[in-house]
């Protein structure tokens, strides 16, 4: 891509070669609304390197796309303060950044796709005018240059027949391709890192199986970060590195994701795992965890997860757990993590 | 559960499938439909109230323009002999007290009317789309200010108001001080409109994405939001082209408004007062082309609401 712009700096300061593509500390969330603050993200935090994928996992309601929004700096504020906390970018902090420069970043070293790309594309001007407005934006490219760049990205994604589809509006196209659409908009600047949150929710399995190898193959070919936000367990199996699951604002369980998988060690790891369906066990009903997630604006205390988890016992009510390292690589907000992995070792 | 089961089950990834599904989604390319605007325009022009209001609404707009058009009679060459004929084939909708031919004179009223209508809806838009805009797009302090102020100007009735301002402040009332008093008057209502429309828009996805894309705010309002804000507000604003002809009618007609000799349906219709037993027709005239003009912008704002806003359809 022509790109001229230098990559060695963020917002005209200098890189740190040694940094990570992103690194995340002890990041705090909150929205100020008139029933109460809703602590969204309470201390999350996790790096993310060159072509490798880390997920982030929960329910609904777990903070998981507030923590995507508050890397990106879109949170709305007010409501949503980010209250404490570092989001580095190679190095560089970009929290203090004024937003004129926070801007530039965005779309350029860091883009986002969204879950539903019917609603995320603008539905009244034509596709290729969308993914072209991103080079005329960033790029100050004059608009027949811009145009044949869509054309080259749309096909990029493997949008068949590109150059006839540049001018149809995104109602024309079908979920899947909706979704290219959108990943076209994204990659455009050959972003660094790419936030995807929930990207395959809204489309049906063979698409989604389409949509993740799109972007593993393409972040193989550009060798971007990829930050995954998603309540599938599947998908995070197959592509993440890293994972971490969130509950209530909290990340309750890290690490390389095969033997967090394998052997989880927090209990509502576990019951996401027995949630799913699976094909080689035969049951006659799925075992959904039982309860909902908490009230954000009356988590329980102590642990927030001891309303729903088998294990839990006295401590539970009064102590928080703080996060135990289950290897060097791994950790787990259970007073009782080794009680859980043990569940699961020898079986 | 071993280990091995687990491999399997996360390895059961469709993934290698996926070449063969490329083409599945392949789909023909469709024939192109066209954006919100194109839809609602290929639903307007089978719509009879379309196309009743739109034909009344360019006749009116050529008679402001090219009154010469549809008459040869200057308006202002009166005979005080003809005063008050009834209409005859010389004189179609008979003269005025002044003996003047009241067929051209209400032909040529056209043009005020129109003009006060368009101009104002054109600049209390412009105002509304501005502020309106700025309020509902960065919220806080700023929609807060806007709003208030908003709604105290709102709580000004639009006639009373005019009677008050157009008195006290103007020595001599023209279209352009009518105008000014109207857009003045007008506004609120309008930004109130746009406001929430804007907000409405602000939620959604793809204003997000673009943000997270790194499109600046001035930008998303111009191509994010406005272009997807703006179907109300056309509505609005066809509706209020008529509401403010017939607000400067009513100005005119309370003696507030135009001041002779300008020709204007409000003036004609409030000289025909006195005579409305005597000479009926110089009320009806310039009433019934009042009225029709008030109802053709009306019909056209309806028929556009209907093929505007999806909700409806």
């Amino acid at each position: 891509m022509a790109t001229t712009l230098s990559r060695d700096a963020v917002a005209g300061r200098p890189v740190d070669p040694a940094a990570p593509l992103l690194a995340v500390e002890d990041l705090h969330v909150e929205f100020r609304i008139d029933a109460g603050t809703v602590r969204a993200v309470n201390g999350l935090s996790y790096t993310l390197r060159r072509g490798e994928t880390v997920a982030i996992l929960g329910e609904s309601g777990s903070g998981k796309s507030v923590s995507a929004q508050a890397v990106m700096g879109i949170i709305d504020s007010p409501p949503g303060f980010v209250t404490g906390g570092s989001v580095r970018f190679r190095g560089v902090e970009l929290l203090d950044l004024p937003e004129a420069e926070r801007r530039r970043v965005r779309g350029d070293r860091i883009a986002m796709i969204f879950q539903d790309a019917l609603t995320a594309l603008n539905p009244v001007f034509p596709v290729g005018w969308q993914i072209a407005e991103m080079f005329r934006m960033h790029r100050g490219l004059p608009r027949k240059e811009a145009r044949e760049k869509a054309i080259e990205l749309m096909e990029r994604v493997k949008i068949p027949s590109a150059r006839t589809r540049v001018g149809s509006y995104p109602h024309e196209f079908s979920g899947g391709m909706r979704q290219r659409v959108m990943i076209a908009m994204a990659l455009s600047l050959d972003p660094e890192i790419l936030i995807a949150d929930e990207p395959t929710t809204a489309l049906d399995v063979t698409v989604q199986a389409q949509i993740m190898s799109l972007l593993a193959e393409l972040q193989q070919q550009t060798g971007m970060g990829l930050i995954l936000i998603t309540h599938d367990l599947g998908v995070v199996a197959e592509v993440a590195e890293e994972v971490v699951v969130m509950y209530a604002g909290r990340e309750v369980e890290k690490g390389p994701s095969l033997p967090v998988y394998h052997q989880p060690a927090h209990p509502y790891t576990m019951g996401l795992m027995d949630s799913l369906p699976r094909r080689d066990v035969h049951t006659e009903r799925l075992q959904p965890i039982k309860g909902s997630p908490p009230d954000l604006l009356a988590i329980p205390s102590g642990c927030p997860f001891r309303p729903r988890c088998p294990y839990t016992r006295e401590i539970c009510t009064r102590e928080e757990p703080p996060l135990a390292a289950v290897t060097p690589e791994r950790v787990s907000a259970c007073h009782f993590w080794e009680e859980v992995s043990r569940e699961r070792a020898g079986a | 559960m071993s280990d091995r089961d687990r491999e399997r089950l996360f390895t059961s990834s469709p993934a290698p499938v996926v070449a063969s599904f490329e083409e599945l989604e392949a789909e023909p390319i469709i024939r192109r439909e066209g954006s919100l605007y194109a839809d609602a325009w290929r639903q307007l022009r089978r719509r009879p109230m379309f196309i009743i209001s739109g034909i009344l609404i360019v006749i009116l707009a050529v008679m402001a323009i090219w009154p010469g058009l549809f008459t040869r009679a200057d308006p202002r060459a009166c005979d005080l002999a003809d005063s008050l004929l009834r209409p005859s084939s010389q004189h179609w909708f008979g003269t005025d007290v002044q003996g003047c031919d009241y067929y051209a004179r209400t032909i040529w009223g056209a043009r005020v009317s129109i003009t006060i209508g368009v101009l104002v809806t054109a600049c209390a838009t412009l105002i509304a789309v501005l502020l309106g805009s700025v309020a509902g797009y960065y919220g806080g302090i700023v929609d807060t200010l806007i709003a208030r102020l908003t709604d105290i100007w709102f709580a000004i009735p639009t006639i009373l108001g005019g009677i008050v301002i157009l008195r006290s402040i103007f020595s001599t009332r023209g279209l352009l001080q009518v105008s000014l008093v109207l857009i003045v008057l007008g506004w609120p209502t309008m930004l109130r409109l746009v406001r929430s429309a804007v907000m409405a828009t602000k939620e959604m996805d793809y204003v997000d994405a673009a943000r997270a894309l790194g499109v600046r705010n001035i930008r998303i309002i111009r191509r994010h939001i406005l272009p997807n804000a703006v179907a109300p507000v056309i509505v609005y604003a066809t509706i209020t082209v008529g509401v403010i002809i017939s607000a400067e009618a009513a100005l005119s007609f309370l003696g507030v408004g135009l001041q002779l000799p300008a020709i204007s349906w409000g003036l004609m219709i409030s000289v025909a007062q006195n005579r409305i037993l005597t000479a009926p027709h110089l009320l009806l005239f310039p009433g019934a082309f009042l009225s029709v003009t008030v109802f053709s912008f009306i019909l056209m704002g309806d028929a556009l609401r209907d093929a505007l806003d999806p909700r409806l359809r």
